[in-house]
Protein backbone atom coordinates (compact mmCIF):
# COMPACT_ATOMS: atom_id res chain seq x y z
CA UNK A 1 0.00 0.00 0.00
CA UNK A 2 2.76 2.15 1.16
CA UNK A 3 4.71 1.60 -1.82
CA UNK A 4 1.53 2.50 -4.18
CA UNK A 5 1.19 5.69 -2.62
CA UNK A 6 4.66 6.40 -3.00
CA UNK A 7 4.67 5.90 -6.78
CA UNK A 8 1.32 7.36 -7.38
CA UNK A 9 2.66 10.81 -5.29
CA UNK A 10 5.53 10.49 -7.95
CA UNK A 11 3.41 10.12 -10.63
CA UNK A 12 1.72 12.72 -9.71
CA UNK A 13 4.83 15.36 -9.22
CA UNK A 14 5.51 14.19 -12.86
CA UNK A 15 2.37 14.94 -14.37
CA UNK A 16 1.52 17.97 -12.12
CA UNK A 17 2.16 21.09 -14.17
CA UNK A 18 2.07 23.57 -11.59
CA UNK A 19 6.00 22.64 -10.54
CA UNK A 20 7.83 25.89 -10.30
CA UNK A 21 10.93 27.43 -8.75
CA UNK A 22 11.67 30.34 -6.62
CA UNK A 23 13.69 32.31 -8.78
CA UNK A 24 16.24 32.72 -5.99
CA UNK A 25 17.86 29.41 -4.81
CA UNK A 26 16.55 28.53 -1.45
CA UNK A 27 18.79 28.80 1.93
CA UNK A 28 20.41 25.20 2.15
CA UNK A 29 19.61 23.82 -1.65
CA UNK A 30 22.65 24.29 -3.02
CA UNK A 31 25.80 22.39 -1.35
CA UNK A 32 28.34 24.63 0.14
CA UNK A 33 31.00 24.15 -2.39
CA UNK A 34 28.93 25.42 -4.88
CA UNK A 35 28.38 28.44 -2.61
CA UNK A 36 31.86 29.26 -1.98
CA UNK A 37 32.50 28.76 -5.79
CA UNK A 38 29.62 31.50 -7.00
CA UNK A 39 30.58 33.47 -3.58
CA UNK A 40 34.38 33.81 -5.58
CA UNK A 41 32.62 33.78 -9.20
CA UNK A 42 30.30 37.09 -8.46
CA UNK A 43 33.23 38.78 -6.11
CA UNK A 44 34.91 40.57 -8.96
CA UNK A 45 31.44 42.05 -10.46
CA UNK A 46 30.85 43.00 -7.35
CA UNK A 47 33.73 45.36 -6.91
CA UNK A 48 33.58 46.35 -10.55
CA UNK A 49 30.24 47.67 -9.50
CA UNK A 50 30.95 49.66 -6.55
CA UNK A 51 34.31 51.23 -8.85
CA UNK A 52 31.82 51.79 -11.17
CA UNK A 53 28.97 53.56 -9.33
CA UNK A 54 31.38 55.47 -7.33
CA UNK A 55 33.37 56.82 -10.21
CA UNK A 56 29.66 57.65 -11.78
CA UNK A 57 28.32 59.50 -9.06
CA UNK A 58 31.73 61.38 -8.73
CA UNK A 59 31.46 62.77 -12.61
CA UNK A 60 28.10 63.41 -12.04
CA UNK A 61 26.54 63.39 -7.99
CA UNK A 62 23.04 64.60 -10.04
CA UNK A 63 22.76 60.84 -11.91
CA UNK A 64 22.15 59.83 -7.77
CA UNK A 65 18.63 60.46 -8.10
CA UNK A 66 18.29 58.17 -11.10
CA UNK A 67 20.82 55.46 -9.95
CA UNK A 68 17.81 55.14 -6.82
CA UNK A 69 14.98 55.08 -9.48
CA UNK A 70 16.83 51.95 -11.43
CA UNK A 71 17.36 50.12 -8.14
CA UNK A 72 13.37 51.58 -6.99
CA UNK A 73 12.36 49.98 -10.51
CA UNK A 74 14.06 46.79 -9.15
CA UNK A 75 13.18 46.60 -6.01
CA UNK A 76 9.46 46.81 -7.11
CA UNK A 77 9.36 44.01 -10.20
CA UNK A 78 11.23 41.21 -8.22
CA UNK A 79 8.55 41.99 -5.16
CA UNK A 80 5.52 41.22 -7.79
CA UNK A 81 5.01 37.55 -7.92
CA UNK A 82 2.93 37.16 -11.26
CA UNK A 83 0.85 34.23 -12.30
CA UNK A 84 2.22 32.65 -15.77
CA UNK A 85 0.93 30.18 -17.68
CA UNK A 86 2.18 27.23 -16.26
CA UNK A 87 -0.05 27.81 -13.57
CA UNK A 88 2.47 28.99 -10.93
CA UNK A 89 4.12 32.21 -9.98
CA UNK A 90 7.15 33.92 -10.25
CA UNK A 91 8.37 37.34 -10.28
CA UNK A 92 10.63 39.54 -13.12
CA UNK A 93 14.14 40.69 -11.99
CA UNK A 94 13.65 44.48 -13.08
CA UNK A 95 17.88 44.83 -13.84
CA UNK A 96 17.42 45.59 -16.84
CA UNK A 97 16.53 49.04 -17.06
CA UNK A 98 19.70 49.95 -14.80
CA UNK A 99 22.26 47.55 -16.88
CA UNK A 100 20.74 50.10 -19.72
CA UNK A 101 21.01 53.18 -18.26
CA UNK A 102 24.36 52.70 -16.31
CA UNK A 103 25.93 49.85 -17.79
CA UNK A 104 26.41 46.56 -17.09
CA UNK A 105 28.24 46.24 -13.84
CA UNK A 106 26.17 48.67 -11.93
CA UNK A 107 23.15 46.21 -11.31
CA UNK A 108 25.32 43.69 -9.44
CA UNK A 109 25.34 45.96 -6.37
CA UNK A 110 21.90 46.94 -6.66
CA UNK A 111 20.80 43.41 -6.92
CA UNK A 112 22.72 42.09 -4.11
CA UNK A 113 21.10 44.50 -1.62
CA UNK A 114 17.86 43.46 -3.07
CA UNK A 115 18.78 40.02 -2.72
CA UNK A 116 19.98 40.53 0.71
CA UNK A 117 16.69 42.16 2.04
CA UNK A 118 14.59 39.37 0.32
CA UNK A 119 17.25 36.23 2.22
CA UNK A 120 17.32 37.97 5.75
CA UNK A 121 13.38 39.47 5.52
CA UNK A 122 11.69 37.26 3.25
CA UNK A 123 13.21 33.83 3.46
CA UNK A 124 13.30 34.18 -0.41
CA UNK A 125 16.42 32.92 -1.27
CA UNK A 126 19.57 32.94 0.99
CA UNK A 127 22.58 33.85 2.72
CA UNK A 128 24.82 30.79 1.64
CA UNK A 129 23.23 30.84 -1.75
CA UNK A 130 23.37 34.93 -2.08
CA UNK A 131 26.65 34.68 -4.19
CA UNK A 132 25.12 31.90 -6.90
CA UNK A 133 21.61 34.54 -6.88
CA UNK A 134 23.71 37.28 -7.34
CA UNK A 135 25.34 35.98 -10.02
CA UNK A 136 22.35 34.75 -11.95
CA UNK A 137 20.04 37.88 -11.19
CA UNK A 138 22.69 40.74 -10.51
CA UNK A 139 25.55 39.71 -13.14
CA UNK A 140 24.51 37.52 -15.84
CA UNK A 141 21.23 39.11 -16.51
CA UNK A 142 22.44 42.75 -16.42
CA UNK A 143 25.62 42.16 -18.41
CA UNK A 144 23.21 40.59 -21.07
CA UNK A 145 20.48 43.29 -20.99
CA UNK A 146 23.67 46.03 -21.71
CA UNK A 147 25.18 44.02 -24.49
CA UNK A 148 21.74 43.01 -26.29
CA UNK A 149 20.46 46.94 -25.56
CA UNK A 150 24.33 48.30 -27.31
CA UNK A 151 23.76 45.42 -30.15
CA UNK A 152 20.40 46.44 -31.45
CA UNK A 153 21.29 49.79 -31.09
CA UNK A 154 24.59 49.34 -33.20
CA UNK A 155 23.00 47.66 -36.27
CA UNK A 156 20.36 50.70 -36.65
CA UNK A 157 17.37 49.00 -34.37
CA UNK A 158 14.83 51.05 -32.67
CA UNK A 159 15.07 52.82 -29.27
CA UNK A 160 12.03 50.75 -28.23
CA UNK A 161 12.58 47.79 -29.58
CA UNK A 162 16.23 47.52 -27.98
CA UNK A 163 14.86 48.53 -25.02
CA UNK A 164 12.26 45.58 -25.01
CA UNK A 165 14.58 42.46 -25.90
CA UNK A 166 17.14 43.56 -23.39
CA UNK A 167 14.84 43.53 -20.39
CA UNK A 168 12.76 40.56 -22.18
CA UNK A 169 16.17 38.46 -22.56
CA UNK A 170 18.04 39.73 -19.38
CA UNK A 171 15.25 38.14 -17.36
CA UNK A 172 14.89 34.90 -19.12
CA UNK A 173 19.14 34.62 -19.01
CA UNK A 174 18.91 34.75 -15.60
CA UNK A 175 16.39 31.67 -15.23
CA UNK A 176 18.80 30.34 -17.88
CA UNK A 177 21.58 31.01 -15.69
CA UNK A 178 19.48 29.57 -12.58
CA UNK A 179 18.99 26.11 -14.58
CA UNK A 180 22.81 25.94 -15.09
CA UNK A 181 23.89 26.24 -11.27
CA UNK A 182 20.94 23.77 -10.19
CA UNK A 183 21.85 21.41 -12.62
CA UNK A 184 25.42 21.47 -12.34
CA UNK A 185 24.92 20.95 -8.42
CA UNK A 186 22.54 18.31 -9.11
CA UNK A 187 23.27 16.00 -12.14
CA UNK A 188 20.46 13.56 -13.02
CA UNK A 189 21.73 9.93 -11.99
CA UNK A 190 20.75 8.98 -15.35
CA UNK A 191 22.35 12.15 -18.43
CA UNK A 192 23.79 13.97 -15.74
CA UNK A 193 24.15 17.40 -16.59
CA UNK A 194 22.53 17.50 -19.44
CA UNK A 195 18.96 16.14 -18.55
CA UNK A 196 19.32 18.09 -15.08
CA UNK A 197 19.93 21.09 -17.22
CA UNK A 198 16.78 21.02 -19.68
CA UNK A 199 14.69 19.54 -16.97
CA UNK A 200 15.30 22.95 -14.92
CA UNK A 201 15.08 24.79 -18.06
CA UNK A 202 11.89 23.09 -19.22
CA UNK A 203 10.00 24.37 -16.06
CA UNK A 204 11.33 27.65 -15.68
CA UNK A 205 11.61 29.10 -19.49
CA UNK A 206 7.77 28.58 -20.30
CA UNK A 207 7.00 30.03 -16.42
CA UNK A 208 9.32 32.89 -16.90
CA UNK A 209 8.52 33.44 -20.88
CA UNK A 210 5.36 35.67 -20.24
CA UNK A 211 6.97 37.61 -17.22
CA UNK A 212 9.81 38.38 -19.24
CA UNK A 213 7.74 39.87 -21.80
CA UNK A 214 5.81 41.70 -19.03
CA UNK A 215 9.13 43.10 -18.06
CA UNK A 216 10.55 44.20 -21.35
CA UNK A 217 6.99 46.15 -21.52
CA UNK A 218 7.47 48.03 -18.15
CA UNK A 219 11.01 48.80 -18.92
CA UNK A 220 9.92 50.27 -22.43
CA UNK A 221 7.17 52.59 -20.60
CA UNK A 222 9.77 53.30 -17.91
CA UNK A 223 12.24 54.47 -20.16
CA UNK A 224 9.35 56.29 -22.54
CA UNK A 225 8.67 58.20 -18.82
CA UNK A 226 12.42 58.96 -18.48
CA UNK A 227 12.77 60.38 -22.04
CA UNK A 228 9.58 62.75 -21.47
CA UNK A 229 11.19 64.25 -18.22
CA UNK A 230 14.91 62.74 -17.54
CA UNK A 231 16.15 63.29 -21.46
CA UNK A 232 19.15 65.34 -20.16
CA UNK A 233 20.60 62.61 -17.72
CA UNK A 234 19.95 59.80 -20.73
CA UNK A 235 21.89 61.77 -23.30
CA UNK A 236 24.46 62.06 -21.15
CA UNK A 237 24.64 58.31 -20.01
CA UNK A 238 24.62 57.53 -23.86
CA UNK A 239 21.36 56.14 -23.75
CA UNK A 240 19.53 57.97 -26.38
CA UNK B 1 2.77 68.22 -19.70
CA UNK B 2 3.51 64.54 -21.24
CA UNK B 3 3.12 64.31 -24.42
CA UNK B 4 -0.25 62.85 -25.94
CA UNK B 5 1.80 59.87 -27.89
CA UNK B 6 4.05 58.45 -25.06
CA UNK B 7 0.66 59.03 -23.10
CA UNK B 8 -0.82 56.54 -25.30
CA UNK B 9 1.76 54.17 -25.77
CA UNK B 10 2.23 53.49 -21.89
CA UNK B 11 -1.46 53.48 -21.86
CA UNK B 12 -1.48 50.38 -24.23
CA UNK B 13 1.71 49.23 -22.49
CA UNK B 14 -0.14 49.00 -19.18
CA UNK B 15 -2.62 47.23 -21.09
CA UNK B 16 -0.63 44.57 -22.52
CA UNK B 17 0.80 43.94 -19.32
CA UNK B 18 -2.07 43.45 -17.24
CA UNK B 19 -3.33 41.33 -19.96
CA UNK B 20 -0.70 39.19 -19.71
CA UNK B 21 -1.46 38.84 -15.80
CA UNK B 22 -5.13 37.96 -16.06
CA UNK B 23 -4.52 35.79 -18.96
CA UNK B 24 -3.11 32.68 -16.84
CA UNK B 25 -5.47 32.88 -14.45
CA UNK B 26 -8.22 32.73 -17.06
CA UNK B 27 -7.05 30.11 -18.88
CA UNK B 28 -5.15 27.80 -16.71
CA UNK B 29 -7.72 25.53 -14.75
CA UNK B 30 -7.06 24.04 -11.88
CA UNK B 31 -4.30 26.41 -11.76
CA UNK B 32 -2.88 26.40 -8.08
CA UNK B 33 -0.50 29.32 -8.67
CA UNK B 34 1.70 28.47 -4.90
CA UNK B 35 4.40 30.03 -4.17
CA UNK B 36 7.30 28.76 -6.05
CA UNK B 37 9.38 27.59 -3.05
CA UNK B 38 7.87 24.52 -1.71
CA UNK B 39 8.11 22.85 -5.45
CA UNK B 40 11.87 23.59 -5.38
CA UNK B 41 12.77 21.81 -2.28
CA UNK B 42 10.70 18.93 -4.43
CA UNK B 43 12.45 18.94 -7.66
CA UNK B 44 16.18 18.74 -6.11
CA UNK B 45 15.26 16.05 -3.55
CA UNK B 46 13.45 14.20 -6.84
CA UNK B 47 16.97 14.14 -8.95
CA UNK B 48 18.95 13.57 -5.20
CA UNK B 49 17.13 12.02 -2.70
CA UNK B 50 19.84 11.96 -0.38
CA UNK B 51 19.98 15.56 -0.20
CA UNK B 52 19.07 17.11 2.65
CA UNK B 53 19.49 20.95 3.45
CA UNK B 54 22.28 21.85 5.11
CA UNK B 55 20.92 25.34 6.71
CA UNK B 56 18.00 26.77 7.33
CA UNK B 57 16.87 30.67 6.88
CA UNK B 58 18.13 32.50 9.91
CA UNK B 59 14.09 33.77 10.15
CA UNK B 60 11.15 33.26 8.34
CA UNK B 61 8.05 34.84 8.11
CA UNK B 62 5.50 33.52 10.91
CA UNK B 63 2.86 33.40 8.45
CA UNK B 64 1.55 33.79 5.05
CA UNK B 65 0.26 36.96 5.59
CA UNK B 66 3.40 38.40 7.10
CA UNK B 67 5.41 37.49 3.90
CA UNK B 68 2.71 39.14 2.15
CA UNK B 69 3.12 42.48 4.41
CA UNK B 70 6.84 42.52 3.92
CA UNK B 71 6.77 42.04 0.25
CA UNK B 72 3.61 44.59 -0.29
CA UNK B 73 6.46 46.38 1.66
CA UNK B 74 9.05 46.10 -0.69
CA UNK B 75 6.88 46.95 -3.85
CA UNK B 76 5.72 50.06 -1.97
CA UNK B 77 8.94 51.66 -1.10
CA UNK B 78 10.22 51.31 -4.27
CA UNK B 79 6.95 52.59 -5.98
CA UNK B 80 7.41 55.23 -3.61
CA UNK B 81 10.89 56.39 -4.94
CA UNK B 82 9.51 55.71 -8.30
CA UNK B 83 6.30 58.09 -7.65
CA UNK B 84 8.72 60.65 -5.84
CA UNK B 85 11.55 60.81 -8.77
CA UNK B 86 9.50 60.97 -11.35
CA UNK B 87 7.08 64.20 -9.67
CA UNK B 88 10.98 65.31 -8.78
CA UNK B 89 12.03 65.26 -12.35
CA UNK B 90 8.62 66.24 -13.84
CA UNK B 91 8.17 69.16 -11.22
CA UNK B 92 12.12 70.17 -12.49
CA UNK B 93 11.52 70.34 -16.02
CA UNK B 94 7.98 71.98 -15.97
CA UNK B 95 9.97 74.84 -13.69
CA UNK B 96 12.75 75.85 -16.30
CA UNK B 97 10.26 76.50 -18.76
Amino acid sequence: MKKIELITMFMLFLLTPEISYSMHIMEGFLPLKWCIIWDLAALPFIIAGAMTIGKKLKENPKLKMLLGFAGAFAFVLSALKIPSVTGSCSHPTGVGLGAILFGPFTMSILGLIILLFQALLLAHGGITTLGANTFSMAIVGPIASYAIFKGIKKVGGPNWLAVFLSAFLGDLLTYVTTSFQLAIAFPAEKGGFTVSFLKFMGIFAITQVPLAISEGLLTVLVINLLMEYSKEELIELDVL
Amino acid sequence: MIRKKTLFVNIILMLMVVSLIVLPLVTVKNGKFAGSDDNATKAITMIDKNYKPWIKPIWEPPSGEIESLLFACQAAIGAGFIGFYLGYVKGKKNGNR
